[in-house]
């Protein structure tokens, strides 16, 4: 043990501790690196001791320097700090990937690389899906919760280390996955790629996110729990649910990084669907949800809508969207039975998710005009907009007949990009403009103006992208369908993609727009970290000092 | 904190009394639309449970009262599929080559369903118009490889070319320079000599030293005169058509390699009247020669 005295709370013990484990965690990992025969497999096994070498000599440095002694009349904000600049990181990386899908989708010999395998189109598909979905969505996901916990219960993080566990955990779980990719290592499940030792890593990071907000709800000093904590919860608790069913895989040894899933058949499709809608209903919708019911009322400083609305919208929504996964499936082999209950809760599904729009749009009755002054506010209400948008657009195509026109098509893939371009994408950008200045002490953003500009290339972005989809998707359905007089197909599916030609290059001029605009947000939060101003900037839009600590008041702001 | 029930100034709404990080809530009612229209999406699913399959129990699931069933509607479908194909799509099946292609409503009948077919499984080689690229061969003109005559066409797709079926069109040109064969020099007088034969100006004395060779190792299978033989698919070495290219360099890669392509045999996935209608789509798609 170090210097530390008794007094000082448990923080430098578990520190410690987590010394020790991450000592016999690189030993452990060194030594399945030098047993297994699997090359894809040593390599994850040499990613795990080169992370757990370099978290014991943090831990030591720490330990050795007498770090780690909480300051508890203080938030725990220095790992929400790296979150957002986490969030930023991953977020222009998993676009840039999906900008070069898309241009190869449009120009199939762009970037092709015979040679190297593992840049093929198949491999970096997922990498895409992964890095935006989990890496930026997901790194958002646990800063801002980590922010607004804190806030709504005025309480210090719990756990002493374990929030900054959570966060490089968790980034080594992206290392894992991403490069996991790359090496065609996969279960072949949507949104559920990584192999058993990946899932089970990501278990453990997930448990201790878990008991870090649980915990911190426990010791707040608010008598009651505020709406956004809900959805943070349900998100958590139900994402562990549908990660360890879906998961659940026998692996061919200790030793290798291929598993067999425990189901098998149109079982295996049922489960994959439900964890695959659900991770859609609780990673994407609750807990950005989440994010909405803090940082609009928040930041347009009004009061929530309605109270009443957000209870009933909440549980009607985590009840019925948990049935909704079968829709996935339609005209498959699943039983018809299933395929109109998936069909008929996500019908039932509509109001419900509309009720966060309304809850949030609503927020803004008495200051409309802020729609129009702060671009911010703008872009957390567009969220909203394209939310409404893409949850009345998936019922739609959840019935059966229309299902039987837009699937496997280009609209499905529009109708989650409105979705995850308008909904995921601004709320979070929205938020992550909130909370920079917040975090770092500023008076104000860098540049509103930059933030204009953010949101009308991205917004031009988005329309171009999910029109092209809609279109290409539309006409590739009715192409499939169309038969000849005389009773055959009259479109080859070769022709399809090339009357799709136009839609794809039209989609990858969107997805840089939308890029283009996320690295303008890179640059703004970046030099408002640094603590710059833009010169010459007229009607500025100062940022309102918030509170350091459950016990300390708002700093004075500079006049 | 938990405080006392104000109103907010601005819209007239009693608060709950709750405040977070600043944040309070208002206590409004639920919005009427937003109820009736909640409403009416679950009166919708009921009425839907009603009608379809819907519910499992322990012993299989509710029917529904419209007795439902995707599998009898896929049934039903394919029979208004097959009555849309009508008669000539009894007919295709019985009739001889010659048949189709004398009947003018039954051959328009073949061709329909052979430019289907050819669209999803064949233009993925020989492109959409069928007129190939480098070593796929070119349908729509009257080189043949195999043979070009209505029956040669449809036993070429049955059996395939080198696609493992015991029957498939089967030969191999040897690989004369990867193998050893024949020494380089002579190899550059063979492509003279293959130059020469098409035409067009090449090495006298290389043509001259060649000739032999010729006779000894490529005249078994592509004729002493080069002009070629179906029955060994060997291509006529002397007319403007060629299947890996016709310049120098291209001529020196296949004699030094000794490719051929392969096709799949299609009988093992098309049933008897496809195959016959897609051999009357190439037939005459290629110009309808014997």
């Amino acid at each position: 043990m170090t210097a530390a005295t008794a007094d000082e709370g448990g923080a430098p013990f578990d520190a410690a501790i987590a010394l020790v484990l991450t000592v016999f965690g690189a030993l452990g990992a060194l030594i399945v690196a030098a047993l297994t025969k699997d090359p894809g497999f040593r390599v994850h096994a040499m990613i795990f001791t080169g992370a757990f070498t370099l978290a014991s000599f943090a831990l030591t440095a720490g330990l050795s320097s007498g770090g780690f002694k909480p300051d508890t009349s203080k938030y725990m904000d220095g790992v929400i700090k790296a979150g957002v600049i986490a969030s930023m990181f991953w977020g222009v990386v998993g676009m840039l990937v999906g900008l070069t899908l898309a241009s190869q989708l449009a120009w199939p010999n762009l970037f092709y690389f015979p040679d190297f395998g593992f840049l093929n189109f198949g491999r970096i598909r997922p990498l895409h899906t992964s890095a935006v979905i989990f890496a930026f969505g997901g790194n958002v996901l646990i800063s801002t919760s980590f922010y607004v916990v804190q806030r709504t219960c005025k309480a210090r993080l719990a756990g002493g280390l374990a929030p900054w566990f959570v966060f490089w955990g968790y980034q080594l779980f992206i290392i894992l996955a991403a490069t996991g990719y790359l090496m065609g290592i996969t279960q072949s499940k949507e949104y559920a790629e990584p192999e058993w030792y990946v899932d089970l890593w990501l278990t453990i990071v997930w448990v201790a996110y878990l008991l870090v907000f649980l915990g911190t709800i426990w010791k707040r000093k608010e008598p009651h729990i505020y709406v956004a904590n809900w959805f943070y919860l349900a998100f958590i608790v139900t994402i562990a649910v549908l990660h360890l069913v879906n998961n659940a895989a026998l692996p061919v040894s200790f030793l290798s990084a291929k598993s067999y899933s425990a189901y098998s058949g149109v079982q295996d499709a049922l489960i994959q669907w439900w964890y695959g809608h659900n991770a859609v209903g609780f990673f994407l919708t609750a807990g950005f949800l989440a994010i909405m019911y803090y940082f609009i009322p928040k930041r347009v400083e009004r009061p929530v809508y309605s109270y009443r609305l957000s209870i009933v919208h909440f549980w009607a929504l985590i009840f019925i969207y948990i049935w909704a996964g079968p829709h996935h499936l339609h005209y498959t082999a699943l039983p018809q039975w299933a395929q109109t209950l998936g069909m008929t809760f996500s019908i039932m599904l509509w109001m419900p998710s509309w009720g966060g729009m309304i809850n949030g749009v609503m927020t803004l009755s008495g200051a409309w005009d802020k729609l129009r002054t702060d671009p911010v506010v703008r872009m957390l209400v567009v969220s909203l907009a394209f939310y409404g948008m893409s949850t009345f657009e998936g019922p739609v195509m959840s019935v059966r007949t229309v299902n039987a026109l837009s699937h496997y098509t280009d609209w499905g893939i529009g109708h989650v990009h409105s979705g995850s371009l308008g909904w995921v994408g601004y709320v979070s950008f929205g938020a992550l403009y909130c909370m920079t200045p917040w975090l770092w002490r500023r008076e104000r953003l860098y540049s509103d103006r930059l933030v204009e500009w953010h949101f009308w290339i991205s917004t031009t972005g988005i329309l171009l992208y999910i029109s092209a989809m809609w279109v290409s998707g539309i006409m590739e359905g009715l192409m499939w369908r169309e038969y000849t007089p005389e009773g055959f197909l009259a479109y080859s599916f070769v022709q399809t993609v090339e009357a799709k030609h136009v839609a794809y290059m039209v989609r990858a001029l969107g997805g840089a727009m939308y890029l283009t605009g996320t690295v303008i947000m890179a640059y703004n939060l970046w030099r408002t970290i640094r603590g710059d101003v833009r010169q010459g900037e007229t009607g500025v839009i100062s940022v309102k000092p918030v509170p350091l600590g459950p016990a300390l008041p708002a700093p004075m702001a500079a006049e | 904190m938990s405080g006392p029930r104000e109103k907010d100034e601005v819209s007239g709404v009693e608060t709950t009394g709750h405040e977070w990080d600043g944040i309070r809530e208002l206590d409004n009612p639920l919005p009427r639309w937003w109820v009736w229209l909640f409403y009416a999406c679950i009166a919708f699913a009921v009425v839907y449970w009603v009608l379809m399959p819907a519910w499992p129990g322990v012993h299989g699931y509710t029917h529904g009262i419209l007795h439902n069933s995707a599998r009898a509607t896929v049934a039903e479908d394919l029979r208004a599929l097959a009555a849309q194909r009508g008669a000539e799509g009894a007919k295709l099946k019985s009739a001889s080559l010659e048949q189709i292609e004398a009947d003018p409503k039954l051959q328009a009948y073949a061709l329909a369903q052979g430019q289907s077919i050819f669209g999803d499984n064949c233009a993925t080689c020989h492109g959409q118009g069928g007129t190939g690229g480098k070593g796929y061969p070119n349908l729509r003109d009257d080189v043949w490889l195999w043979g070009g005559k209505l029956e040669d066409i449809q036993h070429t797709i049955t059996v395939g070319v080198r696609s493992g079926d015991p029957d498939a069109r089967m030969s191999q040109m040897p690989a004369f320079g990867r193998d050893g064969m024949l020494p380089a020099t002579q190899i550059d007088d063979l492509t003279e000599y293959v130059v020469a034969l098409s035409h067009r100006k090449a090495d006298a004395g290389s043509v001259a030293r060649a000739a032999p060779i010729f006779q000894a190792q490529c005249s078994a299978c592509h004729g002493p005169e080069g002009k070629g033989n179906q029955a060994f698919g060997a291509p006529n070495l002397t007319d403007a058509d060629w299947l890996y290219g016709s310049d120098r360099t291209s001529i020196h890669d296949q004699i030094w390699n000794g490719r051929g392509g392969v096709m799949p045999a299609w009988g093992h996935r098309f049933d008897a009247a496809t195959i016959k209608a897609l051999a009357v789509y190439i037939h005459v798609k290629s110009g309808g020669g014997q």
